[in-house]
């Protein structure tokens, strides 16, 4: 089964680029990452730009509207994503819970429909 | 379908075996169909044909096996009649090879994988505790919905919801390997803990006594993994705590644990929890179920409850579950020491966590007119009467509210 693993995380949680910390989730990232990839369970997966730089956009009667900021006013935002081929939810569940992030955030985990 | 009515005795036949042996059944069908949904309509099917095929030629000599069968051959019918993109197509496949090959006798106990998926921490905790008694025990959705205070449509929503999760969230029909055993276990001990104290909270006039339900699926469990001590910590608390419950109320009264009349304690059963909690506690892989079994078995030491052990071993089962519910305990261990300013202090302390919970009131109230504050004991008394649900609970508060304003 294919889960995609949403990441999400309050700002103000987030280790501040240039400290160790930082560092440290970038290095526990980068491994997740190599572990996925290593037992083909990586299908895809990226790290998006801050929610400040979010544009959501609407149609209504014909017209397109569009709005600064995501969709939802949330503490925690949307981050990155990891999209995983794995055998059940237990197994997409022990990933999750390796991402750095889940130690501060929250990872959301979403079974792919398959029509 | 036959003209005649179905024939009593074959109804009570199908009755008992779909009682005794309901979680069996399904368990058995699940692992080969992969769908709670499916298997539980194939055996309902199956039930049907029970009826109509035993009134022709007598029932089969283990009706379980029967049914089992008959209701493989109806989860194909369905899948059949509805088979309409591949993946069921494929599931067909898989289920008529096992047809083949599938003779009662072979057919492996499955239960264990049931109840570890009924349990399973991705569903509610309302909804693991349903699931687990409609699957596992067999209640009905009625009968549930009663124990929950629930709606009859609501809580087979909420069945129908945990079943659709199971399937299309991916939550594997299996037990968790060696490395998730311990988290999961705990959650399937939590299920059962949760189901006794709904019946204990309910009071022993139930019509389904959810109490010795947690009995027969702790007992299960020690059958299906008889070498896990948590298990057995498990079902000793269960037996230890059930071994009082005909002294719990008098009269229509809540009896304190230190005023039960012991001669009305089924030793048998104490007995029974003592052994199960000494060879659990031998094998030195302790937890928390353990522990509290321990608590169970200090409660009804000869001479009345030994209470510096009590506190001792609440400190103990705090480190590893330090809720607010354990605390309150471990302060009425500790009042009942005669630390009574230390405990109101702890109990004072947890006012904001617990303020809904009937027994901190309770308790609250009984140590603040030990400690002479009349006053705020009379109204920790009264917030505990608007949150209690048992009559004989209110009884005994309301007695213990009027001998305050005597003295």
């Amino acid at each position: 089964m294919q889960y995609l693993a949403l990441i999400y995380a309050a700002p103000e949680n987030e280790p501040v680029y240039g400290t160790p910390e930082f560092g440290a989730m970038m290095a526990g990232y980068n491994a997740f990452t190599a572990m996925l990839k290593a037992n083909g369970s990586f299908v895809s997966g990226e790290g998006l730009k801050p929610a400040t730089t979010a544009t959501s956009v609407r149609v209504k009667q014909g017209k397109v509207e569009t709005m600064d900021g995501p969709f939802a006013e949330t503490k925690e935002h949307l981050g990155g994503y990891y999209l995983m081929e794995v055998p059940d939810l237990d197994t997409a569940i022990r990933y999750a819970a390796q991402i750095p992030t889940a130690g501060y955030g929250t990872v959301e985990l979403r079974p792919i429909t398959v029509w | 379908m036959s003209d005649a009515a179905p024939d009593p005795a074959l109804i009570a036949i199908l009755d008992q075996t779909l009682r005794a042996d309901r979680g069996r059944i399904l368990a058995a069908l699940i692992a080969r169909v992969g769908d709670f949904q499916l298997a539980e309509d194939a055996l309902q099917d199956a039930g049907t044909s029970a009826l109509v095929h035993w009134g022709r030629s007598g029932p089969p000599a283990r009706p379980e096996a029967w049914l089992i069968r008959v209701a493989f051959r109806k989860a194909i019918d369905r899948l059949r009649a509805s088979a309409r993109d591949a993946r069921q197509f494929r599931a067909l496949v898989v289920l008529s090879i096992d047809e083949a090959v599938e003779e009662p006798e072979l057919i492996q106990d499955d239960r264990m994988r049931l109840i570890f998926t009924c349990c399973h921490p991705a569903l509610e905790p309302k909804s693991r505790v349903a699931l687990t008694l409609r699957t596992i025990a067999g209640l009905s959705t009625a009968e549930i919905a009663r124990a929950f205070l629930d709606s009859e449509p609501t809580m087979a929503q909420r069945l129908t919801r945990a079943k659709t999760k199971l399937r299309e969230a991916g939550i594997a029909f299996d037990v968790p390997g060696p490395e998730d055993w311990p988290g999961r276990l705990q959650s399937v001990l939590a299920v059962v803990y949760l189901i006794f104290n709904a019946g204990y909270t309910a009071g022993p006039d139930e019509a389904r006594d959810l109490c010795a339900e947690a009995v027969f699926l702790a007992r299960l469990l020690t059958q299906l993994a008889p070498d896990d001590p948590e298990i057995a910590g498990c079902l000793a608390l269960l037996l230890i705590t059930h071994a009082r419950h005909a002294a719990r109320a008098v009269g229509g009264v809540t009896v304190a644990l230190s005023d039960q009349d012991r001669a009305l304690w089924d030793r048998n059963a104490i007995e029974q929890g003592l052994l199960l909690l000494q060879s659990a506690m031998a094998r030195r892989r302790p937890g928390p179920y353990q522990i509290k079994g321990a608590i169970a078995a200090c409660q009804v030491q000869d001479g009345g409850p030994d209470w510096p052990q009590i506190a001792l071993l609440y400190d103990s089962l705090y480190r590893l579950e330090p809720t607010p519910v354990v605390q309150l305990n471990r302060a009425v261990a500790l009042a009942e020491t005669g630390l009574l300013p230390h405990a109101l202090d702890l109990l004072g302390q947890l006012g904001a966590q617990l303020q809904d919970y009937q027994p901190f009131h309770a308790a609250r109230a009984e140590y603040l007119a030990r400690a002479g504050q009349i006053r705020q004991s009379h109204d920790a008394y009264d917030r505990a009467l608007d949150l209690t649900t048992s009559v004989a609970d209110a009884t005994f508060l309301r007695q213990r509210r009027a001998a305050l304003t005597l003295s």
